[in-house]
């Protein structure tokens, strides 16, 4: 983890940059056995990603989860024989005492919102792994876990905890520091281990939690064993699940280069990816640009391929794109999303991703694009695709028009050739579900699918702007005489908008229908806990997390509200 | 069935009269009982052993002489007298009523400081229960037993305020007690100070002194905490304690008064000499010193907390003796730490509250320094220069902001490999164990010492020192 490098070296700022390597790692070992890869978290107290505090007890900080989720990304790609991570600690009697206290203290609300957003991704990121790819996890939690270490157990399929009579698993977030366990600790506990609601109320304002009979018999762990048979019955799971993997890669994996990225005032710059902010209008533009030259079609040419095959070098220069603006630049409060490319080379690059989707690392990197259309859907930024002329939002690229709050697509009334076209394939009907398992496009006409299987009898069309408003694709479709100035006065007035309000009008417009337990973690929990981080009982001068570790006390406002 | 609670379990907190407290106990008691027999010294169950019990917490109550075989032992619930009017003595509620029940706010962190003091209690006596076997002295062994009985007493003390204070809660954490084992793979006592046994009776002083030294130091500044049956138990406790850390200091000074009759008897003070002699010599002393010293610091924990500041400021663990400082709300000022930085040490300034440990550490480290004077003079008055001295509170940590720092006994930052040269003659070596192991040679004629230890000024209430104090079957 390091501060990204920078071209211009007149950029004072400091970037985060979300870049790693296992050779670098400071806080995690990963290590690959055949069908086992275990990672073993070793928390480096003085490498924390910013100074102030110190990493102590296997407490993180985003540098530690940067590398989780690298080490994760190595697991699908560069391991395809993987079947089953194991999630340990390196230390005795300590699994991990979850996100730095002082970290938080220290940092904006903007950072810890960042912060635990991307924490959320990452365990999302575990459990998509295991539904989509059957990749499983194992927390093989091998001393006291506590708040966000349990939430990173509880992003496993199973849970496995040393029974010392000593060690204890506890949420301590609302009696120690006024808080929620937000990132998704206290929505998993009821919604995917089922504990019942009155022990999960105990549970969580218990500060020093329970130990391991009391968590087993609560249903907070799923097996318990004693620390001499610990390694056995670590072994024991390692085998009950590898055995309900539907893993199927072997051989030799596909390594992931680091990004080809420049930096500067404009922006950052990638090789399928630009995205450039103007800081002054704060809107920022992201194109992503459609194959450049002939893509392979056959399962050896890709793999041969490898990260360089569009789909993957794209996705992740898409990626660490989102994941760039929304910690380097939090007042660009508007993305204007184009694409630039041939359609044709965007549609046969998804029949391709249709055709082997069986083989493992098609398997991956579609996993990989619908983990990253699921980063764009809960970005807290005001995103306008905006289809105008050399665009290629087809296939796999319109879910970034349908993830987007509106789009604006050019008509030509006058110039049918060259009016931009969008179209639809296999891949908008069921590839890249979004975090509540509905597609964008059922989502976007509110689960009625009527209008949606309307739309699913214009695969392989190229609709111009009159069939896709028809269709219900797009927004608004201003002829070239009112383009310019429709799209920048739609722009305008947007970013004139209160921010605040802005994202929870988003985030409620972007998930319509029902409910899954990854949407209660991002809309219920996040907004009350959102809530909380900016309340003065949390971070006021004798807030319960300003407070904490000084000795002081907090002084909380009494009202209810 | 009816009991005489006051004839069976001393104590003045109305057991007869609670029956709450009956109940608990009458459940709990034969676990303890159970586990005595199992964990504690058992082969010497049968033997009479001269032991004081306390039944009553005045002058002539709390010192009760007699024989007795230990698995009869009256353990009680004693708490010091209350102080009428008491008040809280520092942090945030400063000057106002102490709590005569635990809040519900401070519920959890006052169950995890007495589960954690509760739990070192058992351990001990876990730690040491095969020395009896190479006891040099009678007089030795029943001290042994003392200390064994009255840390079961301890136990006790914390078992009854779990029971008394803290519902369904208290009563299973009071089984968890005696549950854990010292050094038990599977079930470890919660300290890992707790888990190492003790093997030979060097150890035994030294742990004496030493550790059972931050016992004191944790309860006296629990005697300071604003939930009243806590500090009136751990003020009891104090004067039992006390009793420990003489069974060290006298211990350690027999053994140096030995080591010097010998070094003037062979007239040299060579080590191998001093061995072949079956004694001593004093820089294996201070090895063993520089081992016990160090790891008893940890169970200070680190030298900058937020426990230790929450403790503080809520009115749950005061500074001991607080009375002799004046601010006792500590808001202000701030306290300098040494904290390593590269090759050398620099100072920090840090928030008073959060340096409590820190200044508990302080005043152990200040009272671990009197003993050594009385020795070192000792071996001036004898003609010698060598001098004990604790080493640095740098040294060897495992716990704060010195853990795994390479330093040498004085404290200096050194490389890593020259610490790995350098530890195995700073600290007892395996010869040096193997050494102190043949020493130990039981020795069961009243009056008798094993060869290396000279015997004691006097012995126990006013008995002569070859007095039977343990009567072995």
């Amino acid at each position: 983890m390091s501060a990204a490098q920078q071209t211009d070296p007149a950029l004072a700022r400091t970037l985060v940059s979300f870049d790693a390597h296992p050779d670098q790692y400071s806080h995690w070992k990963l290590a690959v056995d055949g069908a086992v890869a275990t990672l073993s978290m070793n928390v480096n107290e003085d490498k924390g990603l910013r100074p102030g505090y110190k990493l102590k007890l296997n407490s993180y900080d985003l540098g530690v989860d940067i590398e989780l989720h690298d080490a994760l990304q190595r697991i699908r790609f560069e391991h395809p024989a993987v079947r089953i991570v194991v999630l340990t600690s390196a230390r005795e009697r300590m699994f991990c005492s979850g996100a730095n206290i002082y970290m938080l203290g220290l940092s904006t609300h903007g950072w810890k919102v960042n912060f635990c957003k991307f924490t959320n991704e990452t365990r999302n990121g575990m459990e998509d792994s295991s539904r989509h790819s059957g990749l499983k996890f194992l927390a093989a939690v091998n001393g006291t876990v506590a708040g966000g270490g349990y939430e990173l157990a509880l992003a496993c399929d199973e849970i496995l905890m040393i029974d010392d009579r000593s060690s204890t698993v506890s949420l301590p977030e609302l009696p120690l520091l006024g808080v929620l366990p937000g990132t998704g600790g206290l929505t998993r506990v009821t919604d995917k281990r089922k504990v019942r609601r009155d022990l999960a109320d105990v549970f969580c304002t218990t500060s020093e939690g329970v130990r391991a009979d009391r968590a087993k018999q609560w249903k907070l762990v799923d097996h318990t064993a004693k620390p001499q048979a610990f390694a056995q019955a670590v072994a024991d799971r390692v085998a009950a699940l590898t055995a309900q993997s539907g893993r199927t890669g072997s051989g030799k994996g596909v390594m992931l280069p680091p990004l080809k990225r420049s930096i500067d005032d404009a922006g950052y710059h990638y090789e399928h990816v630009d995205a450039t902010v103007d800081r002054k209008t704060r809107v920022a533009t992201i194109t992503i640009h459609g194959p450049k030259a002939a893509q392979p079609a056959d399962a050896e040419g890709i793999l041969a391929a490898g990260a360089a095959w569009w789909p993957l070098a794209m996705a992740r220069d898409l990626d660490d794109a989102i994941l760039m603006l929304r910690t380097n630049e939090l007042e660009a409060g508007l993305w204007q999303l184009k694409t630039r490319g041939d359609i044709d080379a965007v549609l046969a690059v998804d029949l391709t991703l249709k055709a082997h989707q069986n083989n493992w690392f098609v398997h991956e990197v579609i996993g990989m694009l619908r983990r990253t259309l699921a980063r764009l859907d809960v970005t807290s930024r005001t995103l306008y695709a905006v289809i105008d002329r050399d665009s290629c939002f087809a296939g796999t690229l319109l879910e970034i028009a349908l993830a987007a709050d509106r789009s604006y697509m050019l008509a030509l009334p006058d110039a049918q050739d060259e009016a931009p076209r969008i179209a639809l394939s296999e891949l908008n009907f069921g590839t890249y579900p979004m975090v509540n398992r509905q597609t964008r496009m059922l989502t976007r006409f509110c689960d009625d699918p009527k209008p949606a299987d309307a739309v699913r009898g214009h695969i392989g069309e190229k609709l111009a702007a009159e069939a896709a408003a028809e269709l219900g694709l797009v927004t608004a479709t201003p002829d070239d005489l009112d383009w310019d100035e429709e799209v920048r006065i739609a722009i305008e007035e947007r970013t004139s908008q209160s921010p605040d309000a802005l994202t929870g009008l988003e985030a409620n417009l972007r998930f319509t229908g029902a409910e899954t337990m990854e949407t209660r973690i991002f809309a219920r929990l996040t907004a009350w806990q959102n809530w909380i981080f900016n309340r003065p009982n949390a971070v006021g001068e004798h807030g319960a997390l300003k407070v904490y570790g000084t000795g002081g006390k907090p002084k909380f406002n009494w009202e209810r509200i | 069935m009816a009991i005489d609670y006051s004839e069976r379990i001393p104590n003045n907190v109305n057991l007869a009269g609670d029956k709450t407290l009956q109940r608990a106990l009458e459940h709990w008691q034969p676990h303890f009982l159970d586990w005595w027999r199992e964990m504690g010294p058992n082969e010497f169950a049968a033997a009479d052993v001269y032991l004081r019990t306390a039944i009553g917490v005045d002058a002539k109550g709390w010192a009760h002489y007699g024989s007795t075989r230990m698995p009869d032992y009256r353990w009680g619930i004693f708490l010091a007298d209350a102080v009428p009017d008491r008040t809280i003595g520092f942090g945030d509620l400063y000057g106002q009523p102490v709590w005569q029940q635990v809040p519900g706010e401070f519920r959890s962190q006052f169950r995890r400081l007495i589960v954690t003091q509760g739990d070192t209690e058992p351990a001990s006596v876990e730690q040491q229960h095969l020395l009896g076997h190479s006891c040099p002295s009678l007089y030795d062994l029943r001290n042994l037993f003392q200390v064994n009985v009255e840390e079961g007493r301890h136990l006790w003390a914390m078992v009854y305020l779990l029971h008394a204070y803290f519902g369904r809660d208290g009563r299973e954490e009071a089984e968890e007690l005696l549950a854990r084992h010292s050094g038990d793979l599977d079930k470890p006592r919660i300290l890992s100070t707790f888990n190492e046994p003790i093997e030979d009776w060097l150890s035994f002083y030294c742990f004496t002194y030493f550790t059972d030294r931050d016992g004191k130091f944790q309860l006296k500044s629990l005697a300071e905490s604003s939930f009243d049956a806590l500090s009136r138990t751990c003020r009891f406790m104090l004067t039992e304690e006390a009793h420990h850390m003489f069974v060290g200091e006298t211990g350690i000074g027999r053994v140096i008064k030995r080591t010097l009759e010998v070094m003037a008897e062979l007239g040299t003070d060579n080590p191998e000499a001093i061995r072949r002699h079956g004694a001593v010599e004093l820089p294996l002393l201070q090895r063993y010193f520089n081992f016990w010293f160090s790891s008893s610091l940890d169970l200070f924990g680190s030298e900058v907390s937020s426990n230790a500041a929450n403790s503080f400021a809520n009115g749950i663990k005061g500074r001991p003796d607080e009375s002799q400082y004046e601010d006792h709300v500590a808001l202000e000022g701030s306290y300098d730490i040494a904290v390593p930085e590269g090759d050398h040490a620099k100072e920090e300034k840090v928030a008073m509250r959060s340096a409590m440990n820190e200044v508990t550490r302080a005043a152990y480290v200040r009272d671990c320094e009197i003993g050594l004077k009385r020795w070192n003079i000792q071996m001036k008055r004898a003609g010698h220069d060598f001098q004990l001295a604790l080493p640095s509170t740098r040294f060897r940590r495992s716990i704060g902001a010195w853990a795994n720092v390479p330093t040498d006994p004085a404290g200096r930052i050194i490389s890593r490999e020259a610490y790995d040269r350098g530890l195995p003659g700073w600290i007892p070596s395996a010869e040096d164990r193997a050494h102190v192991k043949s020493l130990m040679q039981r020795v069961t004629a009243p009056g008798k010492m094993a060869s290396w230890l000279a015997p004691p000024e006097r012995g126990i209430n006013n008995l002569p020192v070859d007095y039977e104090y343990v009567h072995l079957c």
